[in-house]
């Protein structure tokens, strides 16, 4: 599945403003002319920015799922509901959808993700709150990918 | 008359334009209005300030932090007195911080703060500061810059001479300024004299955990004792106290307790009376006082009273406290880096004693003594005298060091800073001050390691310094530059309440181990809620306890229901967030109390009575995120005994997680 990432590239009409061009001149404030550029992103391949460079998943471990459940519960359930749109995307299937890596730096590195990765951004433009940082450690993070693991689509 | 004046006038601003014209720029340094003095003071936009400075709050009853060089203020830190900013004395887990034995007391007279000390240097772990009024210390936690304790000092009245510590904050100690009687009882004023006595009360400070604890109080003769310091390096072991009204006057005391020509310091050797308290000696006695502990981990204040204290009779202890004669009813009491100088400020006195530490010993073994004040040895002071400054100023108040060898006088009644040689007692250099200054402060001025770049002189009046503002002017307090041979003043800045006294430190050693967030896994407040799933609203007979979390940006639950008319309605509300400077705020219409104000991961709790039926509104009243606005609730209110039931949503559902 390929998903088309909108970025939107500002062009703001600043020479109108400059004046040099002398075409046309109103004490109107010039309308802002926005492109909109499409940049191809694989979300399956882009593995966000943050501390996860790449990791390698084995078969599921339920040990593992079940603390990160509590974890989630503790630090994440407040705006991410498994099965639905909350204050944040719903979860289920997210790891069919995204790369473990991006999961992982969306958990630990919010504001540099909402800020420069482009599905992140698109996420912020969407769901308006930005994705608050618990502080958590990688441990509790990969923890709770593990439970992600475990909930798949409906 | 009126054109004398004029001309007198015109003549002396025209010579002041003309001298600051200058030839050759001899006098470029000085005056506030020049380039380098903005230079030195200017913290660029991002950047942080070299020192923190702990200015208290005198009648505010609170402590403030500012930056300096700078004079930004960063924090008003609730000590003694109710904050409805911070909800401190409002909320329910700081109510008993203010309790003391005459009960919940909203606010006191903050004095004098000081840093905790290892080895005689500053260690940055906490400032503890004094209660004048209702006597109590306080001490402040340097992780939190949060009141985390405060202790109430019985048999005291007027609480001054405090609350400095002992070189490895072994102690902090707690002196009384006016003398009662003890026990106290129904008795003549007048007959004050021989009666009242002068509580000195000495509070350990545990090495591990900061707790303070009353270790003993010296019941000295009914002076008045206004100031202290510690000994340091060669004194350690001993504290200094200025008294005054050694007349015992008990009315009138401007003019009855000025009669004496001296009055005396009391030279205290806490160490021989620590151990004699260790081997069993002095008196237990019954008492009531509070001692209020602020717990990080409940997000809860408890108050204990205590029944009882150890009293030591100074003459059950002989060679531990002598009386240094000083002249003219001396004020500040402040030691110099090497322990060596005691310095007097007699505040009525034509010149400044420094007393010497070495020639004390002496005299104690030579036995020069001049008499003895109710059995305590009163010593020779020509014996004990180091030196004096000759003609420094009027009225001396208190002094600091740089550690350079240099001394710096505060003077009332001349309103100015006087800097001087420690050893040769000679006067280099004199600044006004705008106006009539108190106390001054030199980062670590009064320790072992003083940090001497900078002074903060802290004034009593303001007068025409600023833009007016009705009758009350702010106080204020002026930097000067101390690196050179001469002082320069750097800059004015207002203060909050009345600054009596500072503790100044190097920002590097405090500021890495501030705290940034509470550990939600750490919290053990009784109410506390750790996740949505477990907000809930639970009706116990009237009374009514709602678990609730907040996050940006939206309360859990934000739809209750089921409350009556005559409930008494608690909000234990819990800050899920763990990041940094994310607090939210919540407030209730019609709730008499003030808003919470809740840090990441902590618990806090607010009572509401709602009166009248409807459906009332809540609202986060910290600016928390761009849909800040967004973040209410509701709660609807039925008449008393209503069938109604209790019910809690979020976005329609019950709240839960699935």
């Amino acid at each position: 599945m390929k998903l088309k990432v909108l970025v939107l590239a500002i062009t703001a009409v600043i020479m109108s403003s400059c004046g040099s061009d002398g075409k046309k001149k109103d004490n109107v404030a010039a309308p802002i002319k926005a492109e909109k550029e499409v940049v191809e992103v694989d979300p399956m391949k882009d593995k966000g920015i943050g501390p996860i460079s790449s990791i390698t998943l084995g078969e599921i471990d339920e040990a593992m799922a079940a603390e990160g459940k509590e974890v989630f519960k503790a630090k994440c359930s407040a705006c991410h509901k498994m099965s639905k749109r909350f204050v944040g995307p719903g979860l289920a299937g997210v790891t069919e959808r995204r790369t473990p890596e991006w999961i992982m730096n969306m958990i630990l590195n919010p504001e540099e993700m909402v800020d420069k990765n482009p599905i992140a951004k698109q996420l912020l433009a969407e769901y308006l709150s930005p994705m608050a940082n618990q502080s958590l450690t990688e441990k509790e993070a990969r923890l709770i990918l593990e439970y992600f693991r475990t909930v798949k689509a409906e | 008359m009126k054109t004398i004046f004029k001309s007198l006038f015109a003549i002396t601003v025209l010579s002041l334009v003309f001298s600051s014209c200058g030839n050759g720029g001899s006098d470029k340094k000085s005056g506030a209005l020049s380039g380098s003095a903005a230079e030195k003071v200017y913290v660029a936009p991002g950047e942080h300030d070299e020192f923190y400075a702990f200015v208290s709050g005198g009648f505010s009853g609170q402590l403030a932090v500012y930056g300096l060089p700078s004079g930004r203020l960063f924090k008003v830190i609730p000590v003694f007195s109710v904050d409805a900013e911070q909800a401190y004395g409002f909320n329910e887990e700081t109510k008993p911080m203010l309790n003391t034995s005459h009960g919940f007391i909203p606010w006191d007279d903050s004095h004098h703060p000081d840093i905790s000390q290892t080895a005689g240097e500053l260690d940055g772990r906490y400032v503890f500061i004094n209660g004048n009024n209702t006597p109590r210390i306080a001490k402040i936690d340097l992780t939190t810059f949060e009141t985390t304790e405060i202790i109430e000092i019985p048999n005291s009245a007027g609480n001054h001479s405090s609350s400095f510590v002992t070189e490895n904050t072994e102690y902090v100690v707690a002196g009384t300024r006016f003398s009662v009687p003890y026990p106290q009882k129904d008795m003549p004023i007048a007959e004050y004299k021989g009666n009242f006595k002068g509580a000195l009360t000495f509070i350990s400070v545990d090495p591990e955990d900061g707790g303070m604890d009353i270790k003993f109080q010296i019941m000295m003769p009914g002076f008045n004792y206004d100031l202290s310091h510690p000994g340091r390096g060669k004194s350690h072991g001993w504290f200094f106290f200025t008294t005054y009204n050694t007349e015992e006057a008990n009315s009138l005391l401007e003019v009855n307790a000025s009669q004496n020509d001296k009055d005396f310091i009391a030279a205290i050797n806490w160490k021989k009376i620590e151990e004699y308290v260790n081997n069993g000696g002095g008196t237990k006695a019954p008492t009531n006082y509070a001692h209020n502990v602020y717990n990080d981990e409940t997000h809860t204040a408890t108050s204990t009273m205590k029944d009882e204290i150890l009293i030591v009779n100074p003459s059950d202890v002989p060679g531990a406290i002598y009386f240094l004669p000083t002249p003219k009813s001396p004020h500040g009491c402040d030691v110099d880096p090497s322990g060596e100088y005691i310095i007097g400020s007699g505040k009525l006195a034509a010149e400044l004693t420094a007393h010497s530490f070495t020639k004390m010993l002496a005299a104690i073994e030579g036995e020069k003594f001049d008499g003895e004040a109710y059995g305590i040895p009163i010593l020779q002071y020509e014996e004990v005298l180091a030196g004096a400054v000759k003609q420094p100023g009027l009225g001396p108040l208190h002094t600091e060091f740089d550690g350079q060898g240099n001394a710096y006088t505060t003077f009332f009644i001349s309103s100015e800073v006087v800097k001087w040689k420690l050893g040769t007692w000679e006067v280099v250099d004199r600044k006004p001050t705008y106006y009539s200054v108190g106390h001054l402060m030199i980062p670590g001025g009064n320790s072992r390691k003083p940090f001497g770049k900078y002074v903060l002189a802290m004034n009593k009046i303001t007068k025409d310094r600023y833009l007016p503002t009705g009758p009350e002017v702010t106080q204020s307090a002026q930097l000067y530059d101390i690196t050179g041979e001469k002082m320069e003043l750097l800059l004015d800045f207002p203060t909050i309440g009345e600054p009596h006294y500072a503790a100044g430190i190097p920002a590097d050693i405090i500021k890495a181990n501030s705290k940034k967030f509470f550990k939600l896994e750490e919290n053990k407040h009784k109410y506390v809620t750790k996740s949505e799933a477990d907000a809930k609203v639970v009706r116990d007979g009237n009374q009514v306890h709602i678990y609730m979390t907040m996050i940006r940006s939206h309360f859990a639950p934000d739809n209750i229901e089921g409350i009556q008319v005559g409930d008494e309605v608690f909000f234990h509300v819990t800050n899920l967030e763990q990041d940094y400077d994310v607090p939210h705020g919540i407030s209730m219409i019609g709730a008499q109390t003030s808003e919470l104000l809740i840090m990441p991961g902590q618990t806090e709790t607010f009572k509401w009575y709602p009166k009248n039926v409807g459906v009332w509104p809540f609202y986060c009243t910290d600016f928390c995120s761009a849909l800040h606005q967004e973040m209410q609730g509701y709660v609807r209110v039925s008449p008393k005994g209503s069938s109604v039931p209790i019910t809690y949503t979020l976005d329609g559902d019950a709240v839960d997680v699935e």
